[in-house]
């Protein structure tokens, strides 16, 4: 019988990404709820020394497989040491992270595992005994509540949505042997170019500002830039300036872009098209700063000014500047 | 080349999606269908690999009668022949039974390079191209941004959060594609006037001998929360109204 609340810790370069405390804080909910322990699993390569961390969010024993051939990400490698040690304990519930290589490594162990996978959830509930997960769909016109019939019951979690809270367990270590060589993987991470600009990635961002068509072009955006350093924030924009060439694609908010939900989400000049507004509208706060009174983005903001954003954003920046001194 | 490219019909990104009242579904009506915009980048990849190399490309794509019309549209594109898995026990299933459908049609087909969008925009899962590796036993890079073949491997450019890796795989393997990594074609009148008489399959899943029961149920849908009114911070001052938008974060909102 399938038992205990597992998951997969995400770490790069031997730490521990916030998500991986994110989704040790809804284990833990989840476990309490079901009388059961929570189990994670950790793949790197001199990580061993990562399960205090998570014992610290309420993991009770942390499985590790340290080697070599785990030291930079790879499918192949990452999936058959999960699926190997989530075999040989059988869960009930198996969480992962919907980071991007969260998703890659828990859409490759559903495939492995031949289970099901509620992806990118934003909520997690127990009802008799059996996980429901809910998860937006067409990028949040709805949401959906799903359930799976196999075990594990595969979950992977939203960035940013479900809050860290600590509460001390063991975090007692277990290591195991994968059984995994460098012939085993077939698609090798060769290189990994680190992005040197030290951009804040907007999926992980707590505040984002973003702009649209109506910063006029891709100078316009030094205003927002200037705000952004300021609040430690991510600069996002939408598909028309994207489009446009204004911005980088990596950059782009909405369906056919990221998927948002920081705390405060600052559109400047975005019109709030269906697509964008999928994209942000579970920001937990949205302010909407835009000349034209009648454009969409103002029936989901919590703030809105109606105004030109080349007058407001230099104050709102100056504003800001002063309360933080 | 044998290659293979996956799509699914989606509804256009500036569809209204409305639940329907018992929560089993969304209404259908008035959707606008269109080739989900990430199988785009993975058709016209196979496209640009065929006239580089040599070749065939397949479309296969799972879903109901209307799909048919995306499979054309890749057609008209250039690609030569489709295989479509149609059955109504196959209408919204999950992505575990939608990749094991992909699976048994592609099996047959004996590809050296399989496409698939990283998502579809309907379901959002993002899973599919994942899970036909895996059944196929085949490495898999997701993501993808930049894509080079050489001397029978591929290499491929995955972003991921503040950085970006190069990864090389054997083949075959799966690529799922993402914005960026080129721009789609537009289907040419000849082309359309060609697709039409382009040899396509139909299969259901009795004939490809798979299971139909969802792994993971969509159990009930309901329409997002409903987001509180907002206030509009009057007057003619901009500085003013800036002020007032600042404090209202501080002091109301407290995110800043």
């Amino acid at each position: 019988m399938a038992k205990g609340v597992w998951m997969v810790a995400e770490q790069r370069d031997g730490a521990l990404r916030k998500v991986s405390f994110e989704i040790a804080s809804a284990a833990r909910k989840l476990a309490d709820e079901l009388g059961d322990e929570v189990c994670a699993v950790v793949i790197g390569s001199g990580v061993e020394g990562l399960a205090p961390e998570l014992g610290k969010y309420g993991v009770d024993k942390v499985y590790v497989a340290d080697a070599p051939v785990f030291a930079n990400y790879t499918t192949d490698a990452y999936a058959a040491a999960v699926a190997k040690v989530v075999k040989e304990n059988d869960p009930a519930i198996l969480l992962c992270a919907a980071s991007v290589l969260g998703k890659d490594l828990s859409s490759r162990l559903a495939g492995t595992l031949a289970t099901g996978l509620a992806a990118d959830c934003t909520e997690l509930k127990i009802a008799d005994g059996k996980l429901i997960a809910v998860r937006p769909m067409y990028a949040g016109k709805c949401f959906g509540q799903v359930v799976t019939s196999s075990f594990p019951q595969m979950a992977s979690l939203r960035p940013n949505v479900f809050p860290v809270k600590e509460n001390a367990k063991a975090g007692a270590v277990v290591k195991f042997d994968a059984g995994v060589s460098d012939a085993d993987v077939k698609a090798k991470t060769v290189e990994v170019q680190k992005d040197a600009s030290g951009k804040m990635e907007l999926t992980e961002a707590d505040v984002i500002v973003s702009g649209g068509r109506g910063m006029k072009g891709p100078e316009g955006y030094a205003i927002l830039e200037e705000l952004a350093g300021l609040l430690r924030a991510a600069v996002g924009a939408s598909r028309a300036s994207v489009d446009a060439g204004w911005r980088p694609q990596s950059d782009q908010v909405g369906q056919t872009g990221k998927v948002v939900s920081p705390n405060l989400y600052i559109a400047c000049g975005i019109s709030g098209a269906i697509q964008h507004l999928a994209g942000m509208s579970s920001s937990k706060y949205i302010v909407a700063i835009n000349k034209d009174a009648e454009a969409p983005i103002f029936a989901k903001a919590d703030y809105g000014i109606v105004d030109d954003l080349f007058k407001v954003v230099p104050e709102v920046t100056k504003e800001v500047k002063k309360i933080l001194s | 080349m044998n290659i293979v490219a996956c799509v699914k019909q989606v509804p256009d990104t500036e569809a209204l999606i409305k639940v329907k009242p018992d929560g089993s579904g969304i209404d259908e009506g008035g959707i606008k269908w269109v080739m989900n915009p990430y199988d785009e980048y993975g058709v016209e990849e196979a496209l640009r690999l065929k006239e580089a190399k040599g070749g065939e490309v397949t479309i296969v794509s799972v879903g109901p009668a209307r799909a048919m019309e995306t499979i054309r549209t890749a057609l008209a594109m250039g690609a030569e022949k489709g295989v479509h898995v149609s059955d109504p026990l196959l209408d919204n299933t999950d992505a575990y039974t939608t990749a094991a459908a992909l699976a048994a049609v592609i099996k047959g087909l004996n590809p050296d390079i399989i496409f698939c969008g990283q998502r579809a925009i309907d379901d959002d899962s993002g899973q599919v191209g994942s899970i036909l590796a895996a059944i196929l036993g085949i490495p898999q890079v997701t993501i993808v941004t930049k894509l080079e073949m050489a001397d029978g491997k591929i290499k491929a450019i995955k972003p991921i959060e503040g950085a970006q890796l190069v990864i090389e795989s054997t083949l075959p393997c799966v690529i799922t594609t993402q914005k960026g990594l080129n721009e789609p074609r537009y289907a040419s009148l000849p082309g359309i006037m060609k697709a039409k008489k382009k040899p396509v399959d139909v299969k259901n899943a009795a004939a490809l001998g798979i299971a139909t029961e969802p792994k993971a149920k969509v159990a009930k849908m309901t329409p997002p929360p409903d987001r509180a009114p907002g206030k509009i911070i009057a007057g003619d001052d901009p500085a003013a109204k800036a002020a007032e938008l600042v404090r209202l974060l501080r002091e109301e909102a407290k995110v800043i």
